[in-house]
């Protein structure tokens, strides 16, 4: 299939002969996938840091660190249905430069790897404390090599400290509970996810971990790490205090991994800046975590480290590749698993918003609530109620209006992030 | 071509259901996927291709060619 003298044209053009996809991780995966299945057929290369095999990320701080998982079970596609992309995979091997002109990317390992079109997939990486560099028993949790540590040192025994009190923070605690550890959680938040979700629903999440056996210390901000011979021994707040750990997880958000595009002549700022269609330079696409696209309803550039992002992107990235001219104008929607609580949030969540419980109870603790501002419905979230969200969202944000920059922001947009 | 979901994996996003409604739908109690019809017809292809590759949890996987 690849290789032939006659090339896929789809959209009247045709498509570039070669591809590289730089990241092999969820986005760069889809953007492969989402080509073949469009008709590409040209060469199609896949370049990745880690040794692994393309594998999910969202099941770490869940299924894979509480062991209900073995690692291979976040592998994004079995084996066969890899080979059948007739794809080069090059994976452990680092990006290290582009030369934008001739689509060239040089590696750690000292390769060159040219393309027609390069789709830049590298996603984001975890932001640490300044002092946890060196010091054991600290975590941060982005791969499949982190998740495992952590395990291992959660297996270990001794009270775990999580800093940050958003989305990936609150999961870790409540997965390291459920395996029976002590856990602290310490946030600047008056309740986990209170940005992302607003005082209601993060209200409960705090009921939830309070009632889990997880000891909350929101409200005041971490300053630094505490240890002695090498090891971490504690966590210090903004008020001296100091919390006592055995394990430290740092789930403070994440930068996207744009360092290696230094003197590439591309527009780095918080992300790869693209058009509305994806595109950072002629031949150049970026895609998923590290994109940072101008969304054209909000008129504003925009940047979504969420799940169903790396896909939906990738889709529209790959008819782009093909010669199509699609904008990408997505409703953000991500998920979040604590407990026996299951989150569903689509659309945008703005902090003033007036939330009203339009299905199901709080009481039970299975509900939809919408998400108003101006009379008009921004987001919908649902607790315990997936199918039921996803039917509020059908009805109020299917024409994406109610994303218009007059209602919601690019920042308010991305607060859900972390 | 024949489909086969993994419902421990679901997380319950509805993505399927947006992409091909004729094929999938979401239990009422948990939101995870329900295969309508793991079989269907050659005209719903696309849309269930493109319903497996945007599944956040790789829940869905697709096997034969036609």
């Amino acid at each position: 299939m690849p290789g032939g003298g006659h090339r896929a044209e789809r959209y009247g053009v045709t498509a570039p002969a070669r591809v590289l996809v730089v990241g092999a991780s969820a986005a760069g995966l889809a953007t492969a996938e989402a080509l073949r299945r469009k008709g590409y057929d040209g060469e199609l290369t896949l370049l990745g840091d880690e040794p692994h095999v393309p594998y999910d990320r969202p099941p770490l701080s869940k299924q894979v660190l509480g062991g209900a998982w073995a690692p291979e079970r976040a592998h994004l596609r079995a084996t066969e249905v890899l080979s059948a992309l007739d794809a080069r995979f090059v994976l452990g091997d680092a990006a290290v430069s582009l030369d934008v002109p001739s689509r060239t990317v040089g590696t750690a390992s000292g390769a060159t790897l040219r393309a027609d079109a390069v789709v830049l997939a590298t996603g984001v990486r975890p932001r640490t404390l300044p002092d946890q560099a060196g010091l054991a028993g600290v975590h941060v949790l982005r791969t499949l090599d982190d998740a495992l540590g952590l395990r291992a040192d959660l297996l270990a025994g001794g009270r775990l400290v999580v800093v940050g009190d958003g989305v990936l923070g609150a999961e870790v605690a409540a997965t390291a509970r459920a395996m029976g550890v002590g856990v602290t959680l310490a946030g600047p938040q008056r309740a986990p996810l209170e940005m992302q979700l607003g005082p209601l629903v993060s209200g409960l999440l705090a009921e939830l971990h309070t009632g889990q056996g997880v000891d909350l210390r929101l409200g005041v901000g971490v300053t630094g790490l505490v240890g002695t011979g090498g090891r971490v021994t504690g966590v210090r707040l903004a008020d001296d205090e100091v919390l006592p750990a055995d394990v430290v997880v740092v789930a403070l958000g994440a930068v996207p991994a744009t360092e290696w595009l230094a003197g590439s002549g591309l527009r780095v700022d918080n992300g790869v800046v693209c058009d509305a269609h994806c595109r950072a330079a002629d031949g150049v696409y970026a895609v998923g975590d590290v994109a940072r696209w101008h969304h054209d309803r909000l008129d504003s550039l925009l940047r979504l480290e969420n799940r169903t992002n790396a896909t939906e992107q990738a889709v529209v990235v790959a008819d782009n590749v093909m010669g199509a001219d699609r904008r990408y104008v997505p409703v953000p929607y991500f998920w979040t698993d604590q407990f026996d609580a299951k989150l569903q949030i689509h659309g945008v969540l703005p902090a003033d918003a007036d939330v009203a419980v339009v299905e199901g109870s709080v009481r039970a603790r299975r509900f939809v609530a919408l998400y108003h501002r101006d009379g008009e419905v921004t987001g919908v979230l649902g607790w315990n109620m997936a199918k039921q969200s996803r039917l509020h969202r059908q009805r109020h944000l299917v024409e994406l209006k109610d994303l218009a920059g007059s209602h919601v922001t690019a920042a308010e947009v991305e607060k859900a992030d972390f | 071509m024949k489909i086969t979901v993994d419902e421990d994996k679901c997380c319950g996003a509805g993505s399927c259901v947006l992409s091909a409604p004729e094929v999938f739908d979401q239990r009422d109690e948990d939101g995870v996927v329900v295969l309508l019809d793991p079989e269907p017809a050659e005209e719903l292809h696309d849309a269930v291709r493109e319903a497996a590759q945007v599944c956040p949890a790789a829940a869905i996987v697709l096997s034969g060619t036609a």
